[in-house]
């Protein structure tokens, strides 16, 4: 892991701060001038797990760069909830692309400051339906290039900007508005969709990894990592999304927590197509702990408990756990 | 205007909405009571000066707990810390050990000679407080600080009470008394030793108001027919006699000692006994152990040091050289019930311990007291039936702990302070107090319980030198830090990073958050994630 974890300081490296911490062993974010890349006043609905990842993400890049960086944003939530015409929640210069080319666009801004013989970076970022769906190709090209970028996918599991629709990051059993609860399979199927953080590992850029809104100091490491190398990055990042997700807003942390902590979001970092490291589980839970206080499961648990789609869904954690080695080997 | 092609309008910042109005709850800071706080016998504010420990501000967390109990050396070794047996950590791996923090701080402050800051203006008021244990000095320290002069009068030859003539030097090495007491002294206590108050009502004239304390000194004695050759003696006298400046004065218990009763006090003698040199010191209690009064961790001691227990046995007889016990058993309501099967147990003394009540005989020309069971009744100010007179300690209540009487003798000094101010004393609302359920647990790192160092089992049996050492000041730091800091914000930024929406405002190091209302849209978050529950919401009206 890039970065060393605190052993003991009362709460360890848990939480955002610690006053008790040397100032530059703390976080981005508990600093008193953090950058605030995305500002008040946004729109994003109560409790977003998008617009904190962002501004985790940005404020860490924009850290690691000492503010000397360009965004941007493919067409989604992130861009419609912080830039409606002519206002804007970035304080950080950033640009609009279509749904689909936002690494493309980066690409180009990346050629261009070159060109100009300008040190400054650039980062593109969008949702998972403008990642692993329709902006797929482009990105795939920006990785196999090896274009000096860093992608960040805000994973929220669907398309949510446009009324929760399914999207190739939608686990299956989840209820979108286009994998209804009904029938025998209710709610998306399984085997289908895909993984990009494995796809982006396949292309062997020089860094991958995934983070979640539940470990802001991996999240932190992980983007000034990301920032130290040059060539393409991709860090893919779960965002729960209460409105999709039918989870209270103050619950989005814990969802993530949970999708962590159950395995079946496999947090990890992969440099040059290997695995480096893992977070480890801490407190190993059953994925029906996870699936519960979620609407878009609902179905699993009535009118009949699904027992038998909460045990494939089980067997999906439990295979994470072991092809990713999330638990501790001695506890 | 001129603008670039297809624009028309002013790029403008977001922060003109005000996503604030969108709130149907709202987020606030409160303070919630720390379970260890709200046990505390004596008040501390055990989260407040654990807070200044985990930074190593040794100093200042002293004086924090100081503001409350001016003994904490003492503290830290003879208290029972209820505290820990409340402590919200114990419910997550193991509680705090805030005992040994409170020792370490009292050693630190004996240590590097800290002193007390001087006292309030003079307010022209005298008390006289009658007893120098822990109660008596309690309310002496509260009142010289507000300003009162005090005069302690003390019948014994030194001050402290049961904490110098009860609890044995293998508990509290007497250094550790004697510096807490000057300390105390130093402020512009009056301490008159040798000065026993024969009769209260006679002084009542020299002085503004009084305080008593003077503890519980008559051992209870139950009937046990005994020949002429029995040697039979009470705890509290034996104890006592252990302060004797010199051998010939300690008391002379023989090779074999039978102690009866099983509270601490038990313990206390027959763990002397087996320092003194005793080869067999058996407590003889008509219960079992789990119905013993006395502390599980103390039998346990006792038991390692070689101490034999006697569980469901009453002493029936004590003859020359030994006494007979009868064996009990329990019936199904838990009392105990004679078997009438016998036995004869080698025993060159019998030592009683089993309670003491007070000598009441000071009080007699007082009118208006009310004696109940024993014990002298007071109000919630501490004030005795007798205007102006306040007691506390052993004499007014049944926990009978060193704790308890600190906490009495403050509450009283508070109460005389208002009374000789003639304002009512009103003290601070209690806040609600801070659960188990109110943390978010997950935020805390693991980390056992440190213990403390015991001394060698031998230099334990033969010697009363302490048996229980302090921490180190890493460990004593480290020790702190585990505390989950319940219901008070102890400044991990949680709020200020876990919000979405920028509306937490960091004002800076001691200074804590402030919520910026324009923004908070209500989601809850920064509730949810706060790890120690110092966060509420309540609705808006809307
Ligand atoms: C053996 C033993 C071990 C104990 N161990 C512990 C322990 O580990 N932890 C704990 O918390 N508690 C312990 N206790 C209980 C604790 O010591 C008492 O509860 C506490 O000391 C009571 O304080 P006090 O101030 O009310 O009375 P005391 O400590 O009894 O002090 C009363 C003082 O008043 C003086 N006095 C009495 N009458 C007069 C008079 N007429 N004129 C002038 N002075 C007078 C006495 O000489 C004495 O100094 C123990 C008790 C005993 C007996
Ligand atoms: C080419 C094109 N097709 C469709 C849309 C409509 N559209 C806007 S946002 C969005 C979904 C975005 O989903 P995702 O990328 O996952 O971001 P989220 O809103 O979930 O953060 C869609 C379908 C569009 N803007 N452009
Ligand atoms: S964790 Fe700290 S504040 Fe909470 S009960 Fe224990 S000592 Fe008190
Ligand atoms: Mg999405």
């Amino acid at each position: 892991m890039s970065h060393q974890p605190v052993k003991f300081y009362q709460t360890g490296t848990f939480t955002v701060g610690n006053r008790l911490l040397a100032p530059e062993q703390r976080s981005v974010q508990a600093s008193a001038k953090r950058y605030n890349s995305l500002n008040s006043g946004h729109r994003a609905c109560q409790g977003c797990g998008e617009a904190l990842g962002a501004r985790y993400a940005i404020d860490a890049a924009m850290e690691a760069t000492h503010g000397q960086l360009v965004a941007a944003n493919a067409t989604g939530c992130l861009e419609v909830f912080s830039t409606p015409y002519p206002e804007t929640s970035w304080q950080v210069p950033w640009i609009h692309s279509l749904f689909g080319n936002t690494a493309a666009v980066a690409t180009g801004i990346a050629a261009a400051l070159r060109v100009k013989g300008k040190a400054v970076r650039v980062v593109a970022q969008g949702g998972d339906g403008g990642t692993t769906d329709i902006g797929f190709g482009c990105l795939s090209g920006m990785f196999e290039r090896n274009d000096d970028v860093l992608y960040i996918c805000y994973d929220n599991q669907g398309y949510m900007n446009t009324g929760v629709q399914r999207s190739s990051a939608t686990p299956p059993a989840a209820r979108t508005a286009t994998t209804m609860a009904v029938g025998v399979e209710p709610g998306n199927v399984f085997g289908q969709g895909k993984f990009v953080p494995a796809i982006a590992m396949a292309h062997e850029i020089p860094y991958v990894a995934t983070a979640t809104v539940a470990d802001l100091r991996d999240l932190e490491a992980k983007v000034a990592r990301a920032m130290e190398l040059h060539g393409a990055r991709y860090i893919h990042i779960l965002v729960p999304c209460p409105l999709g997700w039918g989870s209270a807003s103050d619950q989005t942390i814990q969802m993530a927590r949970l999708a962590k902590e159950t395995g079946l979001f496999p947090v990890f970092e992969a440099e040059g197509g290997e695995i480096k490291s893992a977070l480890k589980i801490r407190k190993p839970l059953p994925v029906e702990d996870y699936l519960r206080p979620q609407k878009r499961y609902a179905h699993l648990f009535a009118p009949t408990l699904r027992a038998d789609v909460i045990e494939r869904l089980q067997g999906i954690a439990d295979r994470n756990i072991r092809k990713y080695g999330l638990l501790e080997e001695n506890p | 205007m001129d603008k670039p092609f297809a624009i028309t309008l002013d790029v403008g910042s977001s922060l003109a909405n005000h996503t604030g109005s969108w709130r149907t709850r709202r987020p606030v800071y409160v303070d919630r009571l720390p379970p260890c706080n709200a046990t505390c016998p004596a008040g501390e504010n055990i989260q407040g000066w654990l807070f200044h420990a985990e930074s190593g501000d040794y100093e200042t967390a002293w004086r924090k707990l100081t503001e409350e109990n001016p003994l904490p050396a003492i503290m830290g070794r003879v208290c029972y810390h209820p505290c820990e047996g409340a402590c919200n950590r114990g419910r997550l791996d193991e509680s705090v050990g805030i005992n040994a923090v409170e020792r370490f701080l009292g050693d630190e402050a004996l240590k590097l000679g800290w002193r007390f800051d001087a006292p309030a203006a003079a307010s022209g008021k005298r008390v006289l407080v009658v007893g120098s244990g822990p109660a008596g000095l309690a309310a002496a320290y509260h009142l010289v600080r507000s300003g009162h002069a005090v005069e302690i009068r003390e019948a014994a030859a030194q001050a402290g009470g049961m904490m110098r003539y009860g609890i044995p030097k293998y508990r509290l090495p007497r250094d550790v008394l004697d510096a807490e007491i000057a300390r105390i002294v130093e402020l512009g206590v009056k301490l008159r030793l040798n000065q026993p108050v024969e009769e209260l009502e006679p002084l009542l004239g020299e002085f503004d108001a009084v305080f008593l304390g003077v503890g519980a000194h008559l051992a209870k004695r139950a009937y046990i027919p005994a020949g002429d050759a029995s040697r039979i003696l009470d705890a509290v006298s034996v104890l006592h006699g252990m302060e004797g400046s010199t051998d010939e004065l300690k008391p002379l218990l023989g090779r074999h000692v039978v102690v009866y009763g099983g509270g601490n006090t038990a313990i206390d003698v027959a763990r002397t006994a087996k320092r003194l040199g005793a080869e067999e010191s058996i407590v003889v209690y008509r219960r079992s152990r789990e119905k013993m009064p006395a502390h599980a961790f103390e039998v346990e001691e006792a038991l390692q040091e070689g101490v034999q227990m006697k569980w469901l046995a009453t002493v029936k007889e004590a003859g020359a050289g030994e006494v007979m016990v009868e064996r009990m058993v329990l019936d199904e309501k838990g009392f105990p019930q004679p078997t009438g099967e016998f036995e004869r147990i080698e025993a060159d003394s019998l030592v009683l311990a089993l309670g003491q009540e007070t000598d009441l005989s000071l009080l007699q020309k007082l009118a208006g007291l009310n004696i109940r069971d024993g014990l002298v009744e007071v109000d919630a100010g501490m004030m005795t039936g007798h205007r102006g007179v306040f007691a506390g300690g052993d004499m007014v209540g049944n926990e009978r702990t060193v704790t308890a009487a600190i906490g009495h003798g403050k509450k009283a000094a508070r109460h005389i302070d208002a009374w000789l101010r003639s304002e009512p004393r009103v003290p601070a609302p209690k806040h609600a107090l801070a659960t188990f359920e109110n943390l978010n647990t997950w935020y805390y790192a693991d980390a056992p319980k440190t213990m403390r160092p015991m001394l060698d089992i031998v230099r334990r049996q033969s010697t009363f030198d302490e048996v229980l050492g302090g921490l180190s000041e890493e460990n004593a730091r480290f020790e702190a830090r585990r505390c989950l800091s319940c219901g008070n914000c102890f400044e991990c930024d949680n709020c200020y990073g876990v919000c979405p929406d920028n509306a937490v405002i960091k004002l800076g190091p001691g200074k804590r958050f402030q919520f910026n209302y324009d923004y908070c849209k209500g989601c809850g978050l920064c509730v949810a994630e706060c790890p120690c529950g110092a966060i509420d919401t309540m609705a808006e009206d809307i």
